[in-house]
Protein backbone atom coordinates (compact mmCIF):
# COMPACT_ATOMS: atom_id res chain seq x y z
CA UNK A 1 0.00 0.00 0.00
CA UNK A 2 2.79 2.48 0.80
CA UNK A 3 4.77 1.23 -2.18
CA UNK A 4 2.06 2.06 -4.14
CA UNK A 5 1.61 5.49 -2.84
CA UNK A 6 5.30 6.10 -3.08
CA UNK A 7 4.81 5.35 -6.86
CA UNK A 8 2.07 7.67 -7.34
CA UNK A 9 3.78 10.80 -5.30
CA UNK A 10 7.00 9.73 -7.63
CA UNK A 11 4.85 10.43 -10.35
CA UNK A 12 3.67 13.53 -9.58
CA UNK A 13 7.21 14.88 -9.12
CA UNK A 14 8.10 13.40 -12.27
CA UNK A 15 5.59 15.50 -14.15
CA UNK A 16 8.11 18.75 -13.11
CA UNK A 17 11.49 19.51 -14.09
CA UNK A 18 13.90 17.75 -11.08
CA UNK A 19 15.37 21.60 -10.67
CA UNK A 20 11.92 23.04 -10.53
CA UNK A 21 10.94 20.98 -7.89
CA UNK A 22 14.01 21.34 -5.58
CA UNK A 23 13.50 25.08 -5.96
CA UNK A 24 9.82 24.86 -5.35
CA UNK A 25 10.25 22.09 -2.05
CA UNK A 26 12.48 23.80 -0.43
CA UNK A 27 11.08 27.34 -1.20
CA UNK A 28 10.43 29.35 2.37
CA UNK A 29 7.11 30.32 2.87
CA UNK A 30 7.58 30.66 6.38
CA UNK A 31 6.70 26.82 7.49
CA UNK A 32 7.89 25.39 11.28
CA UNK A 33 10.50 22.65 12.07
CA UNK A 34 7.46 20.26 10.95
CA UNK A 35 7.52 21.98 7.38
CA UNK A 36 3.80 23.75 7.88
CA UNK A 37 3.16 27.04 8.00
CA UNK A 38 0.22 28.74 10.51
CA UNK A 39 -2.47 28.30 7.68
CA UNK A 40 -1.20 24.51 7.02
CA UNK A 41 0.40 25.22 3.93
CA UNK A 42 3.26 22.88 3.06
CA UNK A 43 4.91 22.98 -0.38
CA UNK A 44 5.54 19.41 -0.93
CA UNK A 45 1.64 19.55 -1.51
CA UNK A 46 2.22 21.26 -4.42
CA UNK A 47 3.18 18.07 -6.14
CA UNK A 48 -0.43 16.93 -6.70
CA UNK A 49 -1.26 20.49 -8.56
CA UNK A 50 1.79 20.05 -10.58
CA UNK A 51 0.43 18.09 -13.84
CA UNK A 52 -2.90 19.77 -13.63
CA UNK A 53 -1.46 23.31 -13.13
CA UNK A 54 1.74 22.46 -15.51
CA UNK A 55 -0.61 21.46 -18.30
CA UNK A 56 -3.38 24.23 -18.52
CA UNK A 57 -0.02 26.99 -17.58
CA UNK A 58 2.14 25.54 -20.07
CA UNK A 59 0.24 23.77 -22.65
CA UNK A 60 -3.33 24.53 -22.97
CA UNK A 61 -2.97 28.24 -22.09
CA UNK A 62 0.55 28.74 -23.55
CA UNK A 63 1.06 31.14 -20.84
CA UNK A 64 3.43 34.30 -21.58
CA UNK A 65 5.34 36.35 -18.87
CA UNK A 66 6.30 39.65 -19.21
CA UNK A 67 8.15 41.56 -16.57
CA UNK A 68 7.36 39.01 -13.77
CA UNK A 69 10.86 40.05 -11.94
CA UNK A 70 9.04 43.73 -10.81
CA UNK A 71 7.56 41.55 -8.41
CA UNK A 72 10.46 41.35 -5.25
CA UNK A 73 11.96 38.09 -4.75
CA UNK A 74 11.56 38.43 -1.11
CA UNK A 75 9.15 40.75 1.53
CA UNK A 76 5.59 41.55 1.82
CA UNK A 77 4.04 42.55 -1.72
CA UNK A 78 -0.08 42.53 -3.07
CA UNK A 79 -0.43 41.63 -6.36
CA UNK A 80 -3.77 42.94 -7.68
CA UNK A 81 -5.13 41.60 -11.18
CA UNK A 82 -8.03 42.09 -13.34
CA UNK A 83 -10.81 39.29 -13.11
CA UNK A 84 -12.12 37.88 -16.48
CA UNK A 85 -13.30 34.84 -18.19
CA UNK A 86 -16.58 34.00 -16.51
CA UNK A 87 -15.02 31.21 -14.64
CA UNK A 88 -11.66 31.99 -12.30
CA UNK A 89 -9.17 30.67 -13.93
CA UNK A 90 -6.51 33.47 -13.76
CA UNK A 91 -6.25 33.35 -10.34
CA UNK A 92 -4.71 29.93 -10.76
CA UNK A 93 -2.74 30.95 -13.80
CA UNK A 94 -1.14 34.12 -11.82
CA UNK A 95 -0.20 31.80 -9.49
CA UNK A 96 1.16 28.89 -11.35
CA UNK A 97 3.23 31.98 -12.95
CA UNK A 98 4.68 32.96 -9.41
CA UNK A 99 5.62 29.15 -9.15
CA UNK A 100 7.31 27.96 -12.10
CA UNK A 101 8.08 31.83 -13.77
CA UNK A 102 9.47 33.22 -10.87
CA UNK A 103 13.21 32.77 -9.53
CA UNK A 104 13.00 32.14 -6.69
CA UNK A 105 9.46 30.52 -6.86
CA UNK A 106 7.08 32.61 -4.42
CA UNK A 107 3.85 30.92 -3.52
CA UNK A 108 1.27 33.17 -3.71
CA UNK A 109 -1.52 33.25 -1.15
CA UNK A 110 -4.87 33.98 -2.14
CA UNK A 111 -8.22 34.53 -0.09
CA UNK A 112 -11.09 31.51 -0.62
CA UNK A 113 -14.82 31.44 0.62
CA UNK A 114 -15.40 30.94 4.36
CA UNK A 115 -17.91 27.72 2.76
CA UNK A 116 -14.61 26.20 1.63
CA UNK A 117 -13.18 24.86 5.29
CA UNK A 118 -16.86 22.87 5.54
CA UNK A 119 -16.22 20.38 2.34
CA UNK A 120 -14.42 17.45 3.12
CA UNK A 121 -11.18 17.01 1.13
CA UNK A 122 -11.32 20.06 -0.33
CA UNK A 123 -10.96 21.66 2.54
CA UNK A 124 -7.53 19.77 3.68
CA UNK A 125 -6.58 20.17 -0.09
CA UNK A 126 -6.86 23.69 -0.29
CA UNK A 127 -5.00 24.94 3.26
CA UNK A 128 -1.95 22.07 2.23
CA UNK A 129 -2.00 23.89 -1.23
CA UNK A 130 -1.65 27.25 0.88
CA UNK A 131 -5.31 29.33 0.21
CA UNK A 132 -6.81 30.69 3.32
CA UNK A 133 -9.88 31.80 3.92
CA UNK A 134 -10.75 35.27 3.02
CA UNK A 135 -10.67 37.49 6.40
CA UNK A 136 -8.94 41.13 7.44
CA UNK A 137 -7.15 39.12 10.42
CA UNK A 138 -5.81 36.64 7.82
CA UNK A 139 -4.70 38.91 4.78
CA UNK A 140 -2.81 40.92 7.63
CA UNK A 141 -0.94 37.69 8.65
CA UNK A 142 0.12 37.05 5.42
CA UNK A 143 1.66 39.90 4.84
CA UNK A 144 3.53 40.56 8.41
CA UNK A 145 5.19 37.32 7.51
CA UNK A 146 6.67 38.73 4.48
CA UNK A 147 4.17 36.81 2.40
CA UNK A 148 2.98 37.30 -1.21
CA UNK A 149 -1.09 38.09 -1.11
CA UNK A 150 -2.58 37.97 -4.69
CA UNK A 151 -6.45 39.80 -4.34
CA UNK A 152 -8.86 40.75 -7.64
CA UNK A 153 -10.71 44.05 -6.06
CA UNK A 154 -12.92 43.71 -8.57
CA UNK A 155 -14.47 40.77 -7.43
CA UNK A 156 -17.52 38.32 -9.08
CA UNK A 157 -18.52 41.03 -11.16
CA UNK A 158 -15.38 41.51 -13.36
CA UNK A 159 -15.30 37.80 -13.78
CA UNK A 160 -18.99 37.44 -15.25
CA UNK A 161 -18.95 40.41 -16.93
CA UNK A 162 -20.20 40.29 -20.93
CA UNK A 163 -18.21 40.72 -23.50
CA UNK A 164 -19.05 43.73 -24.93
CA UNK A 165 -17.41 45.30 -21.63
CA UNK A 166 -13.83 43.12 -22.35
CA UNK A 167 -10.78 44.51 -20.90
CA UNK A 168 -13.21 47.25 -19.34
CA UNK A 169 -12.30 47.04 -15.44
CA UNK A 170 -15.44 47.65 -13.36
CA UNK A 171 -15.31 49.46 -9.85
CA UNK A 172 -12.69 48.17 -7.68
CA UNK A 173 -13.29 47.61 -3.74
CA UNK A 174 -11.02 49.47 -1.68
CA UNK A 175 -10.00 47.11 1.00
CA UNK A 176 -6.78 46.24 -0.77
CA UNK A 177 -5.81 49.39 -0.38
CA UNK A 178 -6.67 50.04 3.08
CA UNK A 179 -4.79 46.78 3.90
CA UNK A 180 -1.45 47.95 2.22
CA UNK A 181 -1.28 51.21 4.09
CA UNK A 182 -1.93 49.25 7.21
CA UNK A 183 0.79 46.81 6.78
CA UNK A 184 3.09 49.00 4.62
CA UNK A 185 3.11 46.72 1.10
CA UNK A 186 4.24 47.67 -2.10
CA UNK A 187 1.67 47.16 -4.79
CA UNK A 188 2.47 45.54 -8.00
CA UNK A 189 -0.16 45.61 -10.71
CA UNK A 190 -1.12 42.77 -13.53
CA UNK A 191 -2.38 42.83 -16.65
CA UNK A 192 -3.86 39.77 -17.74
CA UNK A 193 -4.70 39.34 -21.25
CA UNK A 194 -6.11 36.77 -22.50
CA UNK A 195 -8.72 35.63 -20.30
CA UNK A 196 -11.67 37.59 -21.91
CA UNK A 197 -11.80 35.36 -24.41
CA UNK A 198 -11.87 31.94 -22.65
CA UNK A 199 -15.86 32.43 -22.67
CA UNK A 200 -16.77 35.49 -24.41
CA UNK A 201 -20.48 35.71 -22.69
CA UNK A 202 -22.58 37.33 -25.11
CA UNK A 203 -25.59 37.15 -22.37
CA UNK A 204 -25.80 36.46 -18.16
CA UNK A 205 -29.25 34.51 -17.76
CA UNK A 206 -29.32 36.36 -14.67
CA UNK A 207 -33.07 33.87 -13.78
CA UNK A 208 -30.83 31.15 -13.86
CA UNK A 209 -28.37 31.90 -12.03
CA UNK A 210 -30.65 32.91 -9.34
CA UNK A 211 -32.17 29.45 -9.50
CA UNK A 212 -28.65 27.56 -8.91
CA UNK A 213 -27.24 29.78 -6.76
CA UNK A 214 -24.32 31.03 -9.29
CA UNK A 215 -23.31 34.64 -9.14
CA UNK A 216 -23.40 34.48 -13.15
CA UNK A 217 -25.08 31.89 -15.95
CA UNK A 218 -23.08 32.98 -18.81
CA UNK A 219 -24.38 32.24 -22.30
CA UNK A 220 -21.26 31.82 -24.79
CA UNK A 221 -21.42 31.11 -28.95
CA UNK A 222 -19.41 27.82 -27.79
CA UNK A 223 -22.35 26.90 -25.40
CA UNK A 224 -24.88 27.65 -28.44
CA UNK A 225 -22.89 25.56 -30.91
CA UNK A 226 -21.12 22.84 -28.70
CA UNK A 227 -23.83 22.13 -25.47
CA UNK A 228 -22.41 21.62 -22.40
CA UNK A 229 -18.92 21.03 -24.06
CA UNK A 230 -18.61 25.02 -24.60
CA UNK A 231 -18.57 25.37 -20.77
CA UNK A 232 -15.05 24.40 -21.56
CA UNK A 233 -12.73 27.59 -21.69
CA UNK A 234 -11.27 28.22 -25.30
CA UNK A 235 -7.73 27.35 -25.13
CA UNK A 236 -6.79 30.98 -25.55
CA UNK A 237 -3.44 32.15 -24.74
CA UNK A 238 -2.55 34.56 -21.61
CA UNK A 239 -0.53 37.04 -21.38
CA UNK A 240 0.45 38.59 -17.91
CA UNK A 241 2.22 41.77 -17.80
CA UNK A 242 3.58 42.90 -14.43
CA UNK A 243 3.65 46.62 -13.37
CA UNK A 244 6.99 48.28 -11.17
CA UNK A 245 5.66 47.69 -7.68
CA UNK A 246 3.53 51.00 -6.08
CA UNK A 247 4.17 52.28 -2.95
CA UNK A 248 1.50 54.43 -0.87
CA UNK A 249 1.40 56.09 2.33
CA UNK A 250 -0.91 57.35 4.35
CA UNK A 251 -3.88 56.68 6.42
CA UNK A 252 -5.19 53.46 6.27
CA UNK A 253 -8.72 54.29 7.89
CA UNK A 254 -9.17 57.98 5.55
CA UNK A 255 -12.41 58.64 4.33
CA UNK A 256 -13.24 56.08 1.30
CA UNK A 257 -12.71 59.49 -1.16
CA UNK A 258 -9.19 59.49 0.11
CA UNK A 259 -9.04 55.53 -0.69
CA UNK A 260 -10.26 55.83 -3.93
CA UNK A 261 -7.79 57.96 -5.35
CA UNK A 262 -5.36 55.44 -4.37
CA UNK A 263 -7.02 53.18 -5.87
CA UNK A 264 -7.24 55.02 -9.13
CA UNK A 265 -4.29 55.27 -9.28
CA UNK A 266 -3.76 51.17 -9.35
CA UNK A 267 -6.48 50.72 -11.57
CA UNK A 268 -4.98 53.51 -14.28
CA UNK A 269 -1.47 51.30 -13.64
CA UNK A 270 -3.53 48.59 -14.65
CA UNK A 271 -5.44 49.86 -17.51
CA UNK A 272 -2.19 50.61 -18.96
CA UNK A 273 -0.53 47.11 -18.83
CA UNK A 274 -3.88 46.01 -20.44
CA UNK A 275 -3.50 48.60 -23.31
CA UNK A 276 -0.43 47.96 -23.68
CA UNK A 277 -0.52 43.90 -23.79
CA UNK A 278 -3.67 44.24 -26.39
CA UNK A 279 -1.37 46.04 -28.97
CA UNK A 280 1.57 43.41 -28.71
CA UNK A 281 -0.53 40.70 -28.72
CA UNK A 282 -1.05 39.16 -32.21
CA UNK A 283 -4.14 37.11 -31.83
CA UNK A 284 -6.22 35.34 -29.21
CA UNK A 285 -4.59 32.50 -29.83
CA UNK A 286 -1.18 33.01 -30.71
CA UNK B 1 5.21 45.77 52.45
CA UNK B 2 8.19 44.74 54.47
CA UNK B 3 6.33 42.38 56.28
CA UNK B 4 5.01 40.93 53.21
CA UNK B 5 9.11 40.30 52.69
CA UNK B 6 9.12 38.20 55.14
CA UNK B 7 6.68 35.70 54.75
CA UNK B 8 6.36 33.58 51.65
CA UNK B 9 3.20 34.71 49.54
CA UNK B 10 0.05 33.13 50.42
CA UNK B 11 -1.92 31.11 47.79
CA UNK B 12 -4.95 29.82 47.34
CA UNK B 13 -5.75 27.13 44.64
CA UNK B 14 -8.99 26.13 44.07
CA UNK B 15 -9.81 22.44 42.16
CA UNK B 16 -5.99 21.14 44.03
CA UNK B 17 -7.03 17.58 43.11
CA UNK B 18 -6.97 18.07 39.96
CA UNK B 19 -4.24 16.75 37.40
CA UNK B 20 -3.25 20.83 36.81
CA UNK B 21 -3.92 21.86 40.44
CA UNK B 22 -1.91 18.97 41.84
CA UNK B 23 1.16 20.06 38.86
CA UNK B 24 0.63 23.94 40.10
CA UNK B 25 0.79 22.75 43.64
CA UNK B 26 3.95 20.85 43.24
CA UNK B 27 5.81 23.37 41.73
CA UNK B 28 4.69 26.63 43.64
CA UNK B 29 5.31 25.22 46.77
CA UNK B 30 9.01 25.45 46.63
CA UNK B 31 8.32 29.65 46.38
CA UNK B 32 5.33 30.23 47.95
CA UNK B 33 2.80 28.81 50.80
CA UNK B 34 -0.32 26.90 49.17
CA UNK B 35 -3.75 26.58 50.54
CA UNK B 36 -5.74 24.40 48.89
CA UNK B 37 -9.64 23.84 48.52
CA UNK B 38 -11.54 21.01 46.41
CA UNK B 39 -14.87 19.11 47.18
CA UNK B 40 -12.98 15.91 45.83
CA UNK B 41 -10.70 13.74 47.53
CA UNK B 42 -6.99 15.70 47.79
CA UNK B 43 -3.92 13.36 47.27
CA UNK B 44 -0.41 13.00 46.71
CA UNK B 45 0.57 16.58 47.66
CA UNK B 46 3.80 17.80 49.21
CA UNK B 47 3.51 17.84 52.84
CA UNK B 48 3.81 21.72 53.25
CA UNK B 49 0.42 22.44 51.36
CA UNK B 50 -2.60 22.68 53.87
CA UNK B 51 -5.56 21.24 52.06
CA UNK B 52 -8.90 21.69 53.02
CA UNK B 53 -11.80 19.73 51.45
CA UNK B 54 -14.18 21.69 50.59
CA UNK B 55 -16.65 22.76 47.99
CA UNK B 56 -16.49 26.34 47.06
CA UNK B 57 -19.85 27.51 47.00
CA UNK B 58 -20.14 26.36 50.83
CA UNK B 59 -19.54 28.22 54.47
CA UNK B 60 -16.28 26.51 55.30
CA UNK B 61 -14.95 27.93 51.75
CA UNK B 62 -14.82 31.27 53.55
CA UNK B 63 -13.05 30.34 56.44
CA UNK B 64 -9.72 30.24 54.54
CA UNK B 65 -9.99 33.62 53.55
CA UNK B 66 -11.06 34.59 57.44
CA UNK B 67 -7.92 32.74 58.86
CA UNK B 68 -5.13 34.40 57.16
CA UNK B 69 -4.66 37.29 54.92
CA UNK B 70 -4.43 35.65 50.95
CA UNK B 71 -2.10 36.90 48.44
CA UNK B 72 -3.26 35.33 45.21
CA UNK B 73 -5.60 33.12 44.70
CA UNK B 74 -5.75 30.82 41.44
CA UNK B 75 -9.11 29.44 40.49
CA UNK B 76 -8.92 26.20 38.65
CA UNK B 77 -12.37 24.46 40.28
CA UNK B 78 -14.27 24.87 37.08
CA UNK B 79 -16.48 21.47 36.01
CA UNK B 80 -15.73 20.34 32.47
CA UNK B 81 -17.54 17.43 32.73
CA UNK B 82 -20.49 16.94 29.73
CA UNK B 83 -22.18 13.90 31.73
CA UNK B 84 -22.88 15.97 34.89
CA UNK B 85 -26.49 17.46 34.82
CA UNK B 86 -26.45 21.04 33.13
CA UNK B 87 -27.76 22.77 36.13
CA UNK B 88 -25.35 21.69 38.47
CA UNK B 89 -22.64 22.21 35.95
CA UNK B 90 -24.16 25.54 36.04
CA UNK B 91 -24.48 25.98 39.39
CA UNK B 92 -21.15 24.76 39.85
CA UNK B 93 -19.56 26.83 37.62
CA UNK B 94 -21.32 30.06 38.13
CA UNK B 95 -22.10 29.93 41.41
CA UNK B 96 -18.63 28.68 42.48
CA UNK B 97 -16.33 31.46 40.75
CA UNK B 98 -19.08 33.80 42.10
CA UNK B 99 -17.73 33.31 45.22
CA UNK B 100 -14.52 32.98 44.47
CA UNK B 101 -14.28 36.82 43.20
CA UNK B 102 -16.86 37.57 46.17
CA UNK B 103 -14.53 36.77 48.86
CA UNK B 104 -11.50 38.15 46.65
CA UNK B 105 -13.11 41.51 47.08
CA UNK B 106 -13.97 41.34 50.89
CA UNK B 107 -10.80 40.19 52.27
CA UNK B 108 -9.06 42.88 49.46
CA UNK B 109 -6.91 39.62 48.01
CA UNK B 110 -4.98 41.77 45.49
CA UNK B 111 -4.51 39.15 42.68
CA UNK B 112 -6.88 36.38 41.07
CA UNK B 113 -5.97 34.30 38.54
CA UNK B 114 -8.90 31.48 36.71
CA UNK B 115 -7.97 29.44 33.99
CA UNK B 116 -10.66 29.65 31.13
CA UNK B 117 -10.42 28.11 28.07
CA UNK B 118 -9.42 29.04 24.28
CA UNK B 119 -12.37 27.04 23.74
CA UNK B 120 -14.99 29.37 24.20
CA UNK B 121 -13.80 31.08 20.73
CA UNK B 122 -14.99 27.93 19.22
CA UNK B 123 -13.94 26.33 16.46
CA UNK B 124 -15.91 27.37 12.85
CA UNK B 125 -14.84 27.91 9.13
CA UNK B 126 -15.16 31.26 9.53
CA UNK B 127 -13.04 31.87 12.38
CA UNK B 128 -9.23 33.70 11.17
CA UNK B 129 -6.62 31.41 11.56
CA UNK B 130 -5.37 32.84 14.83
CA UNK B 131 -8.32 34.69 17.38
CA UNK B 132 -7.39 37.56 19.71
CA UNK B 133 -8.69 38.16 22.68
CA UNK B 134 -10.72 40.62 21.39
CA UNK B 135 -12.43 37.91 19.32
CA UNK B 136 -16.19 36.76 20.70
CA UNK B 137 -16.99 33.78 22.50
CA UNK B 138 -18.69 32.05 20.06
CA UNK B 139 -18.46 28.54 21.23
CA UNK B 140 -21.97 28.30 22.49
CA UNK B 141 -23.68 28.99 18.90
CA UNK B 142 -23.39 25.16 18.16
CA UNK B 143 -22.39 23.50 21.17
CA UNK B 144 -24.83 24.76 24.27
CA UNK B 145 -23.03 22.41 26.92
CA UNK B 146 -20.29 25.18 26.67
CA UNK B 147 -22.34 28.14 27.38
CA UNK B 148 -21.35 28.09 31.46
CA UNK B 149 -17.91 28.52 30.00
CA UNK B 150 -18.55 31.79 28.34
CA UNK B 151 -20.80 33.09 31.21
CA UNK B 152 -17.72 32.48 33.59
CA UNK B 153 -15.61 34.13 31.63
CA UNK B 154 -17.28 37.18 30.96
CA UNK B 155 -18.36 37.28 34.69
CA UNK B 156 -15.00 37.41 35.29
CA UNK B 157 -14.41 40.03 33.07
CA UNK B 158 -16.68 42.10 34.51
CA UNK B 159 -15.24 41.67 37.52
CA UNK B 160 -12.02 42.61 35.85
CA UNK B 161 -13.88 46.20 35.71
CA UNK B 162 -15.93 46.45 38.59
CA UNK B 163 -13.11 45.96 40.99
CA UNK B 164 -9.57 48.04 39.75
CA UNK B 165 -7.75 47.54 42.74
CA UNK B 166 -7.65 43.72 42.15
CA UNK B 167 -5.43 42.38 39.44
CA UNK B 168 -7.55 40.01 37.51
CA UNK B 169 -5.88 37.35 35.00
CA UNK B 170 -8.18 35.27 32.75
CA UNK B 171 -6.04 32.67 30.64
CA UNK B 172 -7.06 30.98 27.85
CA UNK B 173 -4.80 28.40 27.04
CA UNK B 174 -5.33 26.00 24.06
CA UNK B 175 -6.06 21.95 24.23
CA UNK B 176 -3.69 21.16 27.67
CA UNK B 177 -2.41 18.05 26.81
CA UNK B 178 -0.23 15.54 29.13
CA UNK B 179 -0.92 14.13 32.56
CA UNK B 180 -4.31 15.37 32.17
CA UNK B 181 -7.62 13.91 32.36
CA UNK B 182 -9.67 15.98 29.66
CA UNK B 183 -11.56 15.26 26.14
CA UNK B 184 -8.21 16.16 24.04
CA UNK B 185 -5.69 14.33 26.26
CA UNK B 186 -7.87 11.28 26.23
CA UNK B 187 -8.55 11.64 22.88
CA UNK B 188 -5.42 11.56 22.05
CA UNK B 189 -4.77 8.49 23.94
CA UNK B 190 -6.93 6.17 21.79
CA UNK B 191 -4.91 3.56 20.16
CA UNK B 192 -7.73 3.98 16.87
CA UNK B 193 -9.11 7.24 17.40
CA UNK B 194 -12.05 8.02 14.92
CA UNK B 195 -11.45 11.57 12.42
CA UNK B 196 -13.65 13.05 10.46
CA UNK B 197 -13.06 11.75 6.14
CA UNK B 198 -11.75 14.64 4.68
CA UNK B 199 -10.95 17.24 7.41
CA UNK B 200 -7.37 18.21 8.86
CA UNK B 201 -7.47 21.07 10.82
CA UNK B 202 -4.55 22.53 12.12
CA UNK B 203 -4.66 22.56 15.80
CA UNK B 204 -2.69 23.70 18.66
CA UNK B 205 -2.00 21.98 22.10
CA UNK B 206 0.03 22.71 25.24
CA UNK B 207 1.89 20.84 27.32
CA UNK B 208 0.51 20.91 31.45
CA UNK B 209 3.52 22.24 32.45
CA UNK B 210 4.13 25.37 30.27
CA UNK B 211 0.17 25.75 31.81
CA UNK B 212 1.39 25.82 35.42
CA UNK B 213 4.05 28.07 34.19
CA UNK B 214 1.61 30.42 32.73
CA UNK B 215 0.10 30.26 35.85
CA UNK B 216 3.35 31.25 37.41
CA UNK B 217 4.21 34.14 35.53
CA UNK B 218 0.22 35.19 35.70
CA UNK B 219 0.51 35.55 39.71
CA UNK B 220 3.34 38.32 39.04
CA UNK B 221 2.59 41.41 40.77
CA UNK B 222 1.78 43.79 38.23
CA UNK B 223 0.00 41.48 35.32
CA UNK B 224 -3.53 41.96 34.60
CA UNK B 225 -5.28 41.12 31.84
CA UNK B 226 -6.83 38.50 28.90
CA UNK B 227 -4.53 36.02 27.93
CA UNK B 228 -4.51 33.66 25.17
CA UNK B 229 -2.13 31.10 26.18
CA UNK B 230 -0.68 28.75 23.41
CA UNK B 231 1.90 25.97 23.16
CA UNK B 232 4.19 25.20 20.34
CA UNK B 233 3.62 26.38 16.69
CA UNK B 234 0.13 24.82 15.68
CA UNK B 235 0.66 21.61 13.55
CA UNK B 236 -2.22 19.51 11.49
CA UNK B 237 -4.18 16.89 13.94
CA UNK B 238 -3.04 14.10 11.18
CA UNK B 239 0.71 15.12 12.07
CA UNK B 240 0.22 14.36 16.06
CA UNK B 241 -1.30 11.24 15.47
CA UNK B 242 1.22 10.02 13.03
CA UNK B 243 3.85 11.04 15.58
CA UNK B 244 1.90 8.79 18.28
CA UNK B 245 2.10 6.25 15.95
CA UNK B 246 -1.65 6.23 16.18
CA UNK B 247 -3.47 4.40 13.28
CA UNK B 248 -6.84 6.70 13.09
CA UNK B 249 -10.17 5.41 11.52
CA UNK B 250 -11.60 7.86 9.22
CA UNK B 251 -15.39 8.28 9.33
CA UNK B 252 -17.60 10.23 7.06
CA UNK B 253 -19.37 13.22 8.72
CA UNK B 254 -22.48 12.36 8.50
CA UNK B 255 -21.89 8.53 9.77
CA UNK B 256 -19.79 9.82 12.94
CA UNK B 257 -22.23 11.99 14.06
CA UNK B 258 -25.24 9.64 13.78
CA UNK B 259 -22.37 7.16 15.53
CA UNK B 260 -21.98 9.92 18.86
CA UNK B 261 -24.97 10.49 19.22
CA UNK B 262 -26.30 6.90 19.23
CA UNK B 263 -23.14 6.18 21.68
CA UNK B 264 -24.23 9.15 23.64
CA UNK B 265 -27.25 8.29 24.41
CA UNK B 266 -26.16 4.17 25.20
CA UNK B 267 -23.40 6.16 27.36
CA UNK B 268 -20.59 4.27 25.19
CA UNK B 269 -19.29 7.56 24.39
CA UNK B 270 -18.48 10.79 26.69
CA UNK B 271 -17.92 12.81 23.34
CA UNK B 272 -21.11 15.02 22.88
CA UNK B 273 -21.19 15.58 18.91
CA UNK B 274 -20.89 19.27 18.75
CA UNK B 275 -17.45 18.88 19.86
CA UNK B 276 -16.40 17.12 16.38
CA UNK B 277 -15.85 20.46 15.11
CA UNK B 278 -12.60 20.34 17.10
CA UNK B 279 -11.03 17.98 14.63
CA UNK B 280 -12.84 19.94 11.91
CA UNK B 281 -12.64 23.70 11.96
CA UNK B 282 -9.88 26.06 13.53
CA UNK B 283 -9.81 27.00 16.61
CA UNK B 284 -6.25 28.90 17.44
CA UNK B 285 -5.56 31.46 19.15
CA UNK B 286 -2.92 34.45 18.79
CA UNK B 287 -0.69 34.49 21.83
CA UNK B 288 1.18 37.80 21.68
CA UNK B 289 0.22 39.08 24.32
CA UNK B 290 0.89 36.34 26.42
CA UNK B 291 4.52 36.33 24.89
CA UNK B 292 4.89 40.34 24.64
CA UNK B 293 3.14 41.10 28.43
CA UNK B 294 3.10 37.86 30.41
CA UNK B 295 6.87 37.09 29.14
CA UNK B 296 5.52 33.60 28.69
CA UNK B 297 7.36 31.48 26.33
CA UNK B 298 6.23 27.65 26.24
CA UNK B 299 9.09 25.32 26.99
CA UNK B 300 7.34 21.92 25.77
CA UNK B 301 7.85 21.18 21.79
CA UNK B 302 5.49 18.55 20.07
CA UNK B 303 8.06 16.16 20.23
CA UNK B 304 8.05 16.30 24.11
CA UNK B 305 4.31 16.21 24.09
CA UNK B 306 4.43 13.22 22.26
CA UNK B 307 7.04 11.08 24.30
CA UNK B 308 4.56 12.47 27.69
CA UNK B 309 1.18 11.58 26.24
CA UNK B 310 2.96 7.24 24.92
CA UNK B 311 5.27 7.22 27.71
CA UNK B 312 3.20 8.48 30.60
CA UNK B 313 0.08 6.96 31.34
CA UNK B 314 -3.17 8.88 32.76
Amino acid sequence: MSDLRDSIDQWFIDSFDPKLWEAIRTMDAGQNEHGYDPFGFHPDYLKYVGPFAQFFYNHYFRTEVHNIDRVPDKGRVILIANHSGQIAIDGMILGSAMLFDHSPPRMVRSMVEHWVPTIPFVSTFMARAGQVVGTRENARLILDREGCLVAFPEGVRGISKTFDRAYQLVDFGLGFMRLALETNTPIVPVGIVGGEEQMPSIYNLKSAAKLLGLPAFPITPAMLLLGPLGALPMPVKYHLHFGEPMTFEGKFDDEDRVIQAKVDVVKSAITDLLQEGLKERKGVFF
Amino acid sequence: MNRRRQRKERVVITGIAGRLGRALARKLHRTHEVIGIDRRAIEHMPKDVSVERADIRRRRFEDVFRREQIDAVVHLNIMHNPRQDSSLHHDFNLVGTKKVFELCAEHQVPKVVVLSSANVYGPDPKNPQFLNEDAPLLAGTNFGAIRDLIALDMFCNTFFWRHPEIETVILRPVHIVGQVDNAPSRYLRLERPVTLMGFDPMVQVIHVDDVVSAIIRALTPGVRGVYNVAGPSPVPLSLLLDKLNRRPRPVPQAVLKAMLKMGWSLKLSDWPWPELDHIKYVCMVDDSAARSQLGFEPTRTIDDIVYDIQHRSL
